[in-house]
């Protein structure tokens, strides 16, 4: 088959299986929506492969495979077309997307069995799949922008699952509506890219970028990769819009782990990567990323470290590894940051199924307290969570300690690096060992605290299978990016496979005075941070279990300021969202209806009054249409007789 | 013989101020009255006076046009007369009364 089906089929697949469980969303046939939809997303895994099988079999530096479906529209030299574009960048995303995609949803049909509408489930859940594939297959803006807002509704509509919970309802509309403000950012930095190249194409604009970088902050490019990272900040949380992830864990945890760990989450970062080319231009706008990927990595895997909701500490892990993903784009390692992008999908997706699966059997309980000992209950379920902590605290050699670590070096050694911000790389990875190892020593290790009504058991093999599979990627996921230096001391000499891959279409900012010395010593640091964090952690929560209590106290308010978030909701509401309300309100009572419909009634009391009058004269007596003829006919005759 | 003088002197404005009074008495019983019939009946009485008028125009110009014209009156009137009158009856036969007002319900 040739390139341009496969690649249309790639959407239409996901399509015809929201089809087909969205008209019959009441059906309670779980079994059967889940297998329809389970077929679809893996149809779309092989598709996936065979593209990028032929990928690989053309030459280095021409591997692209375009598709034009239509054009979308046309005004005056301005058309769009309605294009895909596959090339090593999403390549790496489409694998990743339909691959954990597809695990995802045969580890949801035993998740949602117990459920009443799981066919509308299974329907938003392709429904995402197929905008997620037009976000990172367009060969334009607009395109992206179209799966860009589809992936958001999707998202919404998956988190308020549960929309009878009121506060459910609410985290669906908090996510959707920070959305909003971000996606408004991305929308002006297409209109100003458009304004400054005439052109949404990404090929396109390639071609009619500037030799040198601009270094103020009124450029147009530097303005335009402001506003698309806005956009990026609302989709992948990122200060100052991450509110809404935390949050977003009130919907199905296999959605969580798909959508808000694996996937939609990554897209600004997916977007800057396939920007890069822009983004090197505006060295300002990059320092600004890194900053705050920094400032998110850090802040988020602090508050992780103090909550007590076993999806709520994901979140914030979520939250705080997309922050290394920024960081390393803002440095101007965009190769790094999809190989971290690519391990954090494995390893967090994997936790997210494991939590979900604690949680089913828990009985829907959410709180680590009330959990402890599970490793004996669930051991396959334990067994995978224990590799995806190792990977996710940068434990040798699995997945997350070579992307973490690429990370780390390039904060350092780029160009666009700083000792600070490799600093607080190496704080927030050992307040994720922190965490991390916290979480599985209240969940599954030492003695239970699980309530005597509470029955855990292991999940079915539709749910451990996926888990299985996610475990072995988070420890073998790791090898296709092994770096340089590591690589030249292991018998065989690996080489970094990703980087070989991405090399030709992406251009990074490389380090100038690299040394291996350096590299392994600042590795040996971070190594050494996560492992006494994860030690302390153990130490705490299994050896010494009155220390947490006696820390907390000691730290006084700054735990409590920790644990309330920063208190940055109660910030957003009380100086932003409250403030605004009472202002629309005062439109409302003093403008609006006072002026704006005051306006409008006199326009219409007016019509109302002339009518009125000349409703009087219609009243359906015979006798005073007679009268008005007949003075009619007076006045008429008065008139001639005057007139002549 | 002061009363075949009179009636010798009998001129075309006499005609016409009788005309000019039946038609009056016509209309205010139209504009007045609320029994249909009797609209009816000042509807006759205006358009006789009509009539009047185009007879003794006709007479004094020595021109048969305006008798002419007369009979066609009539043939309308008879018409009119039917028409009316059936309106009455249908009245009649809905509110056992024959007044103008309930022709109010019929606007539109």
């Amino acid at each position: 088959m040739n390139e341009q089906l496969l690649l249309g089929l790639l959407v239409v697949l996901p399509f015809l299986g929201f089809l087909f469980n969205g008209i019959r969303f009441t059906s309670k046939n779980y079994k059967l929506a889940g297998t329809v939809a389970s077929t679809a997303s893996g149809l779309c895994f092989l598709i996936s492969l065979t593209l990028v099988a032929k990928l690989i079999g053309m030459p280095e530096g021409e591997r692209v495979i375009t598709s034009h479906f239509f054009d979308w529209f046309l005004a005056g030299d301005f058309s769009v077309s309605a294009s895909f574009l596959l090339d090593p960048i999403n390549a790496v995303m489409i694998l990743v997307i339909t691959g954990v995609g597809t695990l995802i949803h045969i580890f949801s049909i035993g998740y949602i069995s117990h459920d009443e509408r799981p066919s509308k489930y299974f329907a938003y859940l392709n429904l995402f799949l197929m905008n997620m594939l037009i976000l990172v297959l367009g060969d334009n803006l607009l395109v992206m922008f179209v799966g860009w807002e589809g992936v958001g509704l999707c998202s919404y509509l998956l988190i308020g699952f549960w929309f009878s919970d009121p506060e459910k309802a609410a985290a669906g509309m908090k996510a959707f509506i920070t959305n909003r403000i971000g996606d408004a950012g991305f929308l002006l930095g297409i209109f100003m890219l458009f304004l400054s190249f005439g052109t949404v194409t990404f090929s396109e604009i390639a071609t009619r970028l500037p030799e040198t970088a601009e270094m103020m902050w009124t450029g147009p490019i530097t303005l335009a990769c402001l506003f698309l990272f806005i956009g990026a900040t609302g989709k992948s949380a990122q200060i100052p819009l991450y509110v809404w992830l935390p949050d977003a864990m009130a919907g199905p945890t296999p959605v969580s782990a798909l959508i808000h760990a694996a996937t939609m989450v990554t897209a600004g970062v997916y977007m800057i990567v396939r920007m890069s080319d822009v983004f090197v231009l505006a060295p300002l706008v990059m320092n600004v990323i890194a900053i705050i990927g920094a400032l998110t990595a850090l802040g988020a895997a602090t508050i992780g470290m103090t909550q007590w909701d076993i999806k709520k500490i994901l979140a914030y892990s979520t939250v705080s590894q997309l922050g290394y993903m920024f960081l390393a784009v803002g440095v101007g390692a965009f190769i790094p940051a999809m190989f971290h992008l690519m391990t954090h999908a494995f390893f967090k997706a994997l936790m997210f199924l494991g939590s979900g699966s604690v949680i089913h059997a828990m009985a829907d309980e959410q709180d680590v307290r009330k959990m402890g000992g599970l490793k004996k209950y669930m051991p396959i379920t334990h067994f995978t969570f224990l590799l995806g902590w190792l990977a996710i605290i940068g434990a040798p050699p699995l997945a997350g300690f070579f992307s973490k670590d690429e990370i780390l070096w390039y904060s350092f050694a780029s160009p666009a690096g700083h000792w600070s911000l490799w600093v607080a790389g190496v704080i927030a990875a050992g307040c994720t060992a922190f965490y991390m190892t916290r979480l599985m020593c209240l969940t599954f290790w030492g003695e239970s605290r699980v309530p005597k009504e509470v029955h855990p058991h292991e999940s079915p093999v539709s749910m451990t299978f996926p888990l299985i599979v996610l475990g072995v990627l988070s420890v073998v996921g790791g090898w296709i990016g092994i770096p340089h230096v590591l690589g030249a001391i292991i018998p065989g000499h690996p080489p970094n496979v990703l980087e070989h891959w991405l090399e030709p279409v992406v251009r990074m900012l490389k380090p100038e005075h690299a040394s291996a010395a350096v590299e392994f010593a600042l590795m040996g640091i971070s190594l050494s941070v996560a492992g006494i964090s994860a030690y302390f952690a153990y130490d705490f929560y299994l050896v010494h279990k009155d220390r947490p209590t006696m820390v907390t106290k000691k730290l006084g308010g700054l735990y409590s300021l920790v644990s309330d978030k920063y208190r940055i909701d109660e910030f957003y509401f009380g100086r932003i969202i409250n403030p605004l309300i009472d202002l629309s309100k005062g439109l409302w009572l003093y403008i609006d209806i006072n002026f704006i419909d005051k306006m409008t009634y006199l326009a219409s009391d007016m019509v109302k009054g002339s009518g009125q009058f000349l409703r009087s004269l219609q009243n359906g007596n015979l006798q005073q249409y007679a009268l008005y003829i007949s003075l009619g006919v007076v006045v008429t005759i008065t008139y001639i007789l005057m007139g002549s | 013989m002061p009363m075949t003088e009179a009636f010798l002197n009998v001129g075309l404005n006499h005609y016409l101020i009788l005309s000019a009074l039946l038609f009056t008495m016509g209309m205010i019983g139209v504009l007045m009255r609320k029994n249909v019939i009797v609209i009816l009946m000042g509807i006759e009485l205006m358009l006789n006076a009509v009539n009047l008028s185009f007879i003794s125009f006709s007479s004094y110009s020595g021109n048969l046009n305006g008798q002419i014209m007369v009979f066609f009156v009539m043939t309308i009137a008879a018409a009119e007369a039917a028409v009316g009158l059936a309106l009455a009856v249908a009245i009649y036969k809905r509110y056992k009364e024959i007044n103008i007002r309930f022709f109010e319900q019929l606007r539109g």
